[in-house]
């Protein structure tokens, strides 16, 4: 039987995972949009507006998943991990309510007139609207990387009776670890909207979709994962060497490296056995995690068995999900290499993407979503068994008032919802693109607005 | 100011302000975009779709925002009162699961239900009419167990049951007066019965909490019904049964052919939530938790506290102004919702 300690991570885990999945898309995507009709605005041609009218319905029904699934998070906090604010409030509470203050209104308010003010303000106002929104994203992406980055790396405080207190605010939002963590989440999220943008454009120009806005969030996408796929490679790696100096336990998990010493291979491929401290089945580079992690083949990288302590108490993460989820998140990354730069050499050699690339573009849809998953459970995972990286442990944290019982009940109904509502989020962004492209290509009469009554299905795409 | 502040810092004083102010907002704004949720629920498929398609639209550029008093409100608790936190959400568990299924459904069905396809719109309408049903029912039941101390007795129960469906009726009265400020027609008319068929539950709701509440604690008691505080707070009640009056008598006579006056039933159904909300807050204060926590027992550090009213006091007043902006840009009788 589980207990509460597990089944409320598993539900936060849970319901983190939803959640992260629609902020990542609205945090890039604001600015897509923003791009899409600022191109409008400067060239007048109609494919930016065709383009931009199409992915602000993503944006929309991303936006509303991303608001609904946040507000259970912030209830969480309070109902399963009440230790959390008790010990470091001071520091996280602040954080927080400017998160909200500055960001969740801002957006929540402007995305009303960004959606539905475009025949009713001017236009200078609408464009103001998505730059407000785009910006609300990023200051919310902002705060809460604050917060979380100094929960691994926490700086600028005291514990006076195991109660953390602010001592130098600077030192608290610049943390060691946020600016590293920030740039590696905001570049995920421009790769993620990036594959998904030019997915949804390729399933389109595969079913015989040429309009404008196919075409233009095809080179867009495209373009912008090939531009910034090396960037991201090249932060991830930074954000790696600053892991290994703050939480050099997370690095030997995600290396799967056991004993501290030099010329440490780079493991392709193993299970790790916690039991019996060693990986079985091991495929590795020689001198591999030395010459990434320490820049020199005999470069000593730390083991697994210094975070145990005297008595056997394991003092590490668990190996396998950070080991496996590391593996995950580079793995499609390189894949994401791959395919945007021979995308990019496509596209600008042709205007035709072609069957091949227009499939492989297809199956990556959605390959931004897993990549950024398979990092935070590499870097959450990572941290445990601290929920504040030396000052509060996950254990510590948790509800004493709720039952396993109880915390069981509302698990499977998170875990019901969410099953479902991702379906559905999946199937409506391509029952959208369906509809976009039966109806530029004839196939189908587009439905009838008024039919469909005071909603929010644009027309036809203007031509 | 020393019966205010009792000696104390006065920072949390200020919290339990903002936090009090924050819920209210969201009762009144989640309040009538709820209530209109709710109300769907009266109103069939086919050739009522059209009224339901406009009730809908009538919120659509504003719901996401008046979530987010919600978002604040909780987020106030959790960072201003860490002490309190705990215990308010780990005694209300359940409810506040139940609460947070009500609003995740009834937010996605709200875009689900323009861009899904055409025969799963049933479903997202239902979804967004139970939704917003169970999210009102959750939130009075949990209001109903704050009154009583978190007690799980099977009077309170009943209690807590009668506030929930009087809250579920407060917000269809309000979600109905905001119909009739901004629709037209059928629909306004229909509105107006709406309103007049849920007024006598609200009114029922207050009794049922103005005599409850006084009998959980002799210090609340006290604060009601001593000299010279009987003679001091006797405008409160009285006020709050004139507004029930001038309710009554204007949704007789409503719609009118010029529609004046189409304003008056939100604007009484926003002064009886602002009146039944400083009674409690009259009643509760100083406690966080009924008579177990005070607001300063439960409070953070004055110094984080400082830094955040420092915040709140900058970025409130520009909150309010865009939150102007948004209302008057889509002034008027709710029209068709589209993106172009």
């Amino acid at each position: 039987m589980m207990d509460a300690l597990l089944l409320s991570r598993i539900q936060f885990g849970a319901n983190i995972t939803f959640h992260i999945l629609f902020p990542t898309i609205t945090i890039a995507l604001g600015w897509v949009l923003l791009f899409f009709k600022l191109r409008f605005d400067a060239t007048g041609d109609e494919r930016w507006m065709d383009a931009y009218r199409f992915f602000v319905k993503v944006f929309a029904l991303s936006f509303a998943l991303g608001v609904v699934s946040g507000i259970t998070m912030s209830f969480q906090f309070g109902t399963n991990w009440p230790g959390f604010m008790e010990r470091v409030g001071n520091v996280a509470g602040p954080l927080l309510a400017y998160e909200v203050l500055t960001a969740f209104f801002l957006e929540a308010t402007f995305l009303g007139i960004m959606l539905f003010g475009f025949r009713k303000v001017p236009n200078w106002l609408h464009t103001l609207a998505t730059v407000l929104v785009a910006f609300g994203t990023t200051m919310s992406a902002f705060w809460i990387l604050v917060l979380n980055s100094w929960m691994h790396t926490p700086a600028g405080y005291e514990v006076i009776d195991g109660v953390v207190h602010a001592t130098d605010w600077w030192a608290i939002v610049f943390n060691p670890s946020m600016p590293y963590r920030l740039v590696h989440m905001l570049l995920a999220s421009g790769l993620t909207v990036a594959f998904l943008v030019a997915g949804l454009s390729a399933w389109r120009w595969l079913r015989g979709d040429r309009s404008g806005g196919v075409v233009a969030g095809l080179r867009t996408g495209v373009f912008l994962a090939a531009a910034l796929i090396p960037l991201q490679i090249l932060a991830g790696d930074m954000h790696g060497l600053n892991t290994l100096e703050h939480q050099p336990a997370k690095v030997a998990a995600m290396e799967g490296n056991w004993e501290t010493r030099g010329n440490v291979p780079l493991v392709l491929f193993a299970l790790p056995d916690q039991e019996a401290r060693e990986n079985r089945f091991e495929i590795a580079i020689p001198n591999g995690a030395s010459l990434i992690l320490k820049h020199d083949p005999a470069g000593v990288v730390p083991g697994l068995n210094d975070f145990v302590a005297d008595d056997g108490t394991v003092e590490h993460p668990p190996v396998a999900p950070v080991f496996w989820g590391f593996r995950i998140m580079v793995g499609v990354g390189l894949l994401m290499l791959a395919v945007s730069w021979a995308g990019a050499w496509r596209l600008w050699k042709s205007d035709e993407p072609g069957t091949v690339l227009g499939l492989a573009l297809v199956a990556m849809t959605f390959s931004g979503w897993v990549a950024t998953i398979a990092g935070w459970y590499v870097t959450e995972i990572g941290r445990q068994p601290w929920l504040v990286t030396g000052v509060l442990s996950t254990a510590e944290a948790v509800t004493r008032t709720a039952g396993a019982g109880m915390v069981w009940t509302s698990l499977a109904m998170y875990l019901a919802l969410y099953v479902v509502l991702l379906a559905a989020y999946v199937g409506t962004l391509y029952h959208l693109a369906g509809k976009a492209t039966a109806a530029a290509t004839g196939r189908a009469a587009p439905t009838d607005p008024i039919a469909q009554g005071g909603e929010r299905l644009a027309a036809t795409p203007s031509a | 100011m020393d019966l205010l502040l009792q000696g104390q810092s006065w920072l949390p004083v200020a919290f339990a302000a903002l936090l009090g102010l924050s819920i209210l907002l969201y009762v009144v704004l989640d309040g009538y975009d709820l209530g209109v949720g709710i109300l769907t629920g009266a109103v069939g498929a086919g050739e009522d779709g059209a009224h339901k398609d406009r009730m809908i639209a009538s919120i659509g550029p504003f719901w996401d925002a008046n979530e987010t008093w919600l978002v604040l409100a909780v987020g106030l608790l959790l960072v201003a009162f860490p002490f309190a936190q705990g215990v308010v959400l780990g005694a209300l568990y359940l409810p506040v699961a139940v609460m947070l299924m009500g609003l995740i459904l009834r937010g996605v069905a709200f875009d689900f239900r323009a861009k899904a396809v055409d025969g799963h719109r049933i479903w997202w309408d239902r979804a967004f009419f139970s939704g917003s049903a169970i999210a009102a029912l959750a939130q009075g039941y949990m209001l109903g167990l704050y009154i009583v101390g978190f007690e799980r007795t099977a009077a309170n129960v009943a209690f807590s049951l009668l506030t929930a469906v009087s809250l579920l009726a407060g917000y269809a009265f309000i979600g109905a007066s905001w119909l009739i400020l901004k629709g037209e027609g059928t629909l306004q008319r229909r509105a107006v019965r709406w309103a007049r068929g849920t007024l006598w539950l609200v009114a029922l709701g207050f009794v049922a909490v103005s005599v409850v509440t006084p009998l959980m604690s002799e210090r609340i008691f006290a604060k009601w019904f001593e000299l010279p505080w009987l003679v001091l707070l006797a405008p409160l009640p009285v006020a709050t049964a004139a507004i029930f009056v001038v309710l009554h008598l204007v949704l007789k006579a409503l719609p009118t052919r010029t529609d004046r006056f189409a304003w008056v039933p939100l604007a009484g159904a926003i002064a009886l939530f602002a009146l039944g909300f400083y009674g409690l807050a009259y009643s509760f204060f100083p406690y966080v938790v009924p008579e177990r926590m005070t607001i300063w027992e439960a409070a953070a550090s004055d110094a984080s506290l400082l830094i955040m009213f420092v915040g709140a006091c900058l970025v409130l007043p520009m909150i309010a102004g865009y939150t102007a902006l948004s209302y008057w840009i889509f002034r008027g009788k709710a029209g068709r919702l589209r993106y172009d």
